[in-house]
């Protein structure tokens, strides 16, 4: 016999799991701790290896010596470098019941990244049994991003910086979790392979109504040491065609550079701006990527 | 999830959360009628699939802490980390929640990664059950009823 009963929508008490509710709170969480910040942008590429991470450290930098209020979120959880190539070192971060102090670096950028919180070398490691971990790491790294985003004392920002990491997930849930993304910024180097690998994520924030702010390109030749004469070093224009077929910029071509390279492996973001080619290159584009946010 | 005691038609009521520290959890439900308390015990994969969401099965007794779930569930966090690792003070304050010697002695044994947000959470649960002294017996209770699985 069956048994009767009402329903769940029948039975009018509230959900005693208080799922939703608990949900809500999270979301209503990040919308009050980034109410003092004016824009955030993401910045994206197809691939790895296309120097994203130090490029978006050096924006941020850049931005920072324009004197405004810079945020620079790590969302690579899995391969973070935003701390080490910002120059910053000490950690030891100031937390109460209201929250967590990012790091500064020494430009003046407020910094959060999983690199301050591991210890060095260690891999991204949750305390679950390994042998189902792929059901629940993606909704792990979307709630450590989620609390990044509500749990950081951010304060007052002109532009709060997101650094992806590959692929498309981590955009999409940066989208599901922000009031607002202001617009992306992608990051490719001139071959073909960078090309396609992030024009599909491209039409994918166009498909989700996420503005392309425009397209940098790294590794676009390379800078002498002597006589600062740029060379070409990648066959292909990905940048240019990457501008013209998704209706967006070309906001620069940033030349490969070994003087800033042997800057950013020893966190001096400073000398690369102020000595190098791709130093001036970098400063170029913020100027311009702050006039197509404004 | 509701739960509902058939015989009475009556809601029933989420009355307490365990973790036994296998992976698994159990949540009670109780008729507020004929005081029938139904258990729901989850396997360790369903346990999990809700704590990543940093979601508690019954709500929250306690307020949730500043990355609580990286601090938690995160492994090889570095031990500088944060700055809220020092062990609890002596209460100078009427009114402060007072830790006994044996309590701060199992809260060094804590990683320091995750040792400020226990002292807090444990601190904020004596408050809740207007508990005056933290003593390793109520870190026990703390621990299963709030779910401080690995702190
Ligand atoms: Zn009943």
């Amino acid at each position: 016999m069956m048994l009767k009963h009402r329903t769940y929508a029948e039975v009018k008490g509230g959900d005693s799991s208080r799922m939703a509710e608990q949900v809500n709170a999270q979301q209503a969480r990040v919308a009050e701790r980034l109410a003092g910040v004016k824009a955030c942008v993401a910045v994206m590429s197809g691939k790895g290896g296309v120097g994203k991470s130090l490029t978006t450290a050096a924006i941020a930098a850049a931005c920072a010596a324009r004197g405004l209020a810079i945020g620079l979120l790590d969302a690579d959880l899995v391969g973070p470098s935003a701390a080490r190539m910002s120059g910053v070192s000490s950690t030891g971060l100031e937390v109460d019941e209201s929250g967590v102090d990012p790091a500064t670096s020494p430009a003046g950028v407020r910094v959060m990244s999983m690199d301050l919180l591991l210890d060095d070398d260690a891999p991204l490691a949750w305390r679950e049994p390994e042998s189902e971990s792929f059901v629940w790491r993606g909704a792990q790294e979307r709630s450590a991003l989620r609390e990044f985003l509500s749990d950081v004392r951010w304060g007052d920002l002109d532009l709060l910086l997101v650094d992806l990491p590959p692929g498309t997930q981590r955009l999409i849930d940066l989208a599901e979790l922000l009031p607002r993304l202001d617009g992306l910024l992608v990051i490719t180097i001139p071959s073909a392979a960078s090309q396609s690998a992030v024009s599909r994520s491209m039409r994918l924030a166009a498909d989700r109504g996420i503005r392309v702010l425009g397209v940098l390109e790294n590794m676009a030749g390379y800078a002498c040491a002597d006589c600062g004469e740029v060379r070409s070093l990648f066959p292909g224009d990905a940048g240019r065609r990457l501008a013209d077929q998704h209706d967006t910029t070309l906001l620069g071509r940033i030349p490969f550079d070994p003087d800033a390279a042997g800057h950013a492996d020893m966190g001096a973001l400073d000398q690369i701006m102020d000595h190098t080619v791709a130093g001036a290159a970098i400063d170029e584009v913020v100027g311009k990527l702050l006039k197509a946010i404004a | 999830m509701k739960f509902l005691c058939i015989e009475c038609d009556e809601q029933m009521i989420f009355e307490q959360r365990q973790l036994p520290g296998d992976g698994t959890l159990a949540a009670a439900f109780r008729c507020p009628r004929c005081e029938r308390v139904v258990a729901m015990l989850t396997n360790p994969m369903e346990t999990q699939l809700v704590s990543s969401l940093g979601i508690k099965i019954g709500g929250r007794e306690v307020p949730e802490q500043p990355l609580e779930l990286v601090r938690s569930e995160v492994v090889g966090g570095r031990d500088d980390a944060f700055a809220d690792a020092d062990p609890p003070l002596p209460p100078q304050a009427p009114g402060t929640v007072v830790w006994s010697l044996a309590a701060v002695e199992r809260l060094e044994g804590v990683p320091r990664f995750v040792r400020g947000m226990v002292k807090r959470i444990y601190a904020d649960y004596a408050k809740e059950n207007g508990i005056a002294e933290i003593t390793p017996e109520i870190m026990d209770r703390a621990r299963s009823e709030l779910g401080l699985e690995g702190m």
